[in-house]
């Protein structure tokens, strides 16, 4: 049986350097960094040099950076802490509308708490045009939380432009970084980026942990309350083993990342456009050019999502889809149905993100069953007789 | 998720495509909502002679359709129409919770079959 992953967007393996990392920091140097005598000072000596390695990655000083349980926590801390802490300057907030639903739940959780949002809309490739972050900019405006790349259809934002518009606003700009971390070069400074979010097990880490990067001014704050670690900014005795591993997936990440884009851009151009080759009425997702590498998007007609992951999964290949019944709902993806499609196209959505164990043969074999599939899938399908291109 | 049986159904669906000469035919859901189930029947001295499906959904929808396809071929029209989704489902050893609504509908796309052929019969 094979055993071809494509869902690094959804996790990764933990890498075993990065695995070998954490070993110590169970059983051994298991000490509470808050404590003062030898294993807590040595605790605490990786957590530091784990923040090192973090804020190295994006040319932040580490004691902006913050960690969290994960990508989701991060989101919202940034939102939830920003808002709150900042009712003078106002209180509306705006998202858009191909956010993660860490974010676009968070905002919406604080709408109901009196909090008014504005949910950009996006064009068909899944970009915020800058023009309507103007339009929605108002006086009371204090964040605008824009992601960097979506999960879903790999499109990166124009993100240094959108923070430019922010600030001449007067308002600050957050990102959720969690699928470009790493994979693509970030630079808080040049960007203008005053908070991020960013996720371990995205690239090659432990799950459970995460960062909130809070650049040096910003009045963030806690969203837990009941000690001072993270300089008073998350309560709880911190996840050291994870913390560690996170450091050491972000070094290597920072070595390896300019050599695996072009990589992964590489199989990825490959697999998008042999699919598109191979397979009639397939509609790609998201931007051909500006997009996670190694990230594929489609949409197949007349077939349905779920259908696709099963069959794939039957091969030894592993993807996801944004269909209704890969997400436990009735509606099909948030993100698919903004950039315009509609309900039975974005029913057939399948996603393949590429990684740095996947090879050329992966893309080949792929390429050969993914036809196979969807013929069958379309050969039994009522809509592709009736509307279908034979 | 799914059960041994909606995994064989799903993977080697039974009774697929279309009737050169279907005497009835039945057609449910939509596809906003993600799943079509299409049922043609052939019906000779009251029995269920032949039986085809084509549908547009996920594994329990394609299993469901597969699944009563199997269960009323060579059954009287009688026997056929006491079939339900919940039987269907029970035959397959149960449908996940998600499922029991959206995906369910085969025995609806039958029954309209069945209905179908009636309407038809009577014209003639």
């Amino acid at each position: 049986m094979k055993d071809i992953y494509m869902d690094h967007s959804a996790t990764t393996p933990v890498d075993t350097v990065v695995f070998d990392a954490t070993i110590p920091y169970y059983s051994y140097d298991y000490g509470n960094p808050s404590s003062v005598h030898a294993k807590g000072r040595s605790a605490r000596h990786a957590l530091e040099k784990a923040r090192e390695q973090v804020a190295a990655l994006i040319g932040a000083n580490s004691r902006e950076i913050f960690f969290t349980s994960g990508g989701t926590e991060a989101d919202n801390q940034a939102i939830v802490s920003y808002m709150l802490s900042n009712q003078k300057r106002g209180k509306h907030l705006i998202t858009s509308a191909i956010e993660h639903h860490a974010v676009l739940d968070t905002c919406l959780y604080l709408e109901k708490s009196g909090f008014d949002i504005t949910v950009l809309p996006v064009n068909e490739l899944g970009r915020v045009e800058p023009e309507s972050l103007k339009a929605a900019l108002r006086p009371d405006t204090a964040l605008v939380t824009i992601m960097h790349a979506n999960n879903e259809i790999g499109t990166i934002q124009p993100i240094k432009e959108l923070a430019d518009i922010v600030h001449q606003a007067g308002a600050v700009f957050h990102t959720d970084a969690v699928q470009t971390f790493g994979k693509v070069p970030i630079d808080v400074k040049s960007i203008g980026i005053d908070m991020l979010s960013a996720s371990s097990h995205k690239l090659y880490g432990p799950k459970g942990v995460g960062c909130l990067y809070i650049r040096k001014g910003i009045k963030a704050g806690s969203l837990f309350h009941g000690g001072p670690q993270e300089n008073k900014m998350r309560a709880g005795t911190e996840n050291i083993p994870g913390i560690v591993g996170f450091g050491k997936a972000a070094e290597l990440a920072g070595g390896r990342m300019d050599e695996l884009a072009i990589c992964l851009t590489g199989l990825g151009k490959k697999l998008r456009e042999g699919i598109l080759l191979r397979i009639p009425d397939t509609i790609p997702t998201g931007d051909p050019d500006d997009r996670v590498p190694g990230s594929v998007s489609v949409c197949f007609r007349f077939v349905e999502g779920e259908s696709i992951l099963l069959m794939l999964d039957s091969y030894g290949i592993m993807g996801s889809s944004g269909s209704a019944c890969t997400s436990g709902a009735l509606e099909p993806s948030h993100v698919l149905l903004a950039i315009g499609l509609p309900h039975e196209i974005a029913h057939g959505s399948l996603r393949l993100t590429l990684g740095k164990d996947n090879t050329e043969e992966d893309v080949d074999y792929v390429l050969e069953v993914l036809p196979k599939i969807i013929g069958n899938l379309r050969k039994m399908s009522p809509l592709y007789s009736k509307g279908g291109s034979n | 998720m799914y059960s041994v049986k909606v995994m064989d159904h799903f993977m080697n669906p039974r009774n697929t495509g279309c009737l050169d000469n279907a005497d009835g035919v039945g057609e449910v859901g939509n596809p906003v909502c993600g799943d079509i189930m299409h049922i043609e029947i052939q019906v000779k001295d009251n029995v269920i002679e032949d039986i085809k499906f084509k549908t547009f959904g996920c594994a329990a929808a394609i299993a469901t359709s597969s699944m009563v396809t199997e269960m009323v071929k060579g059954k009287t029209l009688e026997e056929a129409e006491r079939i339900t989704n919940r039987t269907v489902a029970e035959a397959l050893d149960g449908l996940p919770p998600v499922k029991m609504h959206c995906s369910n509908l085969a025995a609806d796309a039958l029954h309209q079959a069945i209905e179908n052929y009636m309407a038809r019969r009577d014209v003639r």
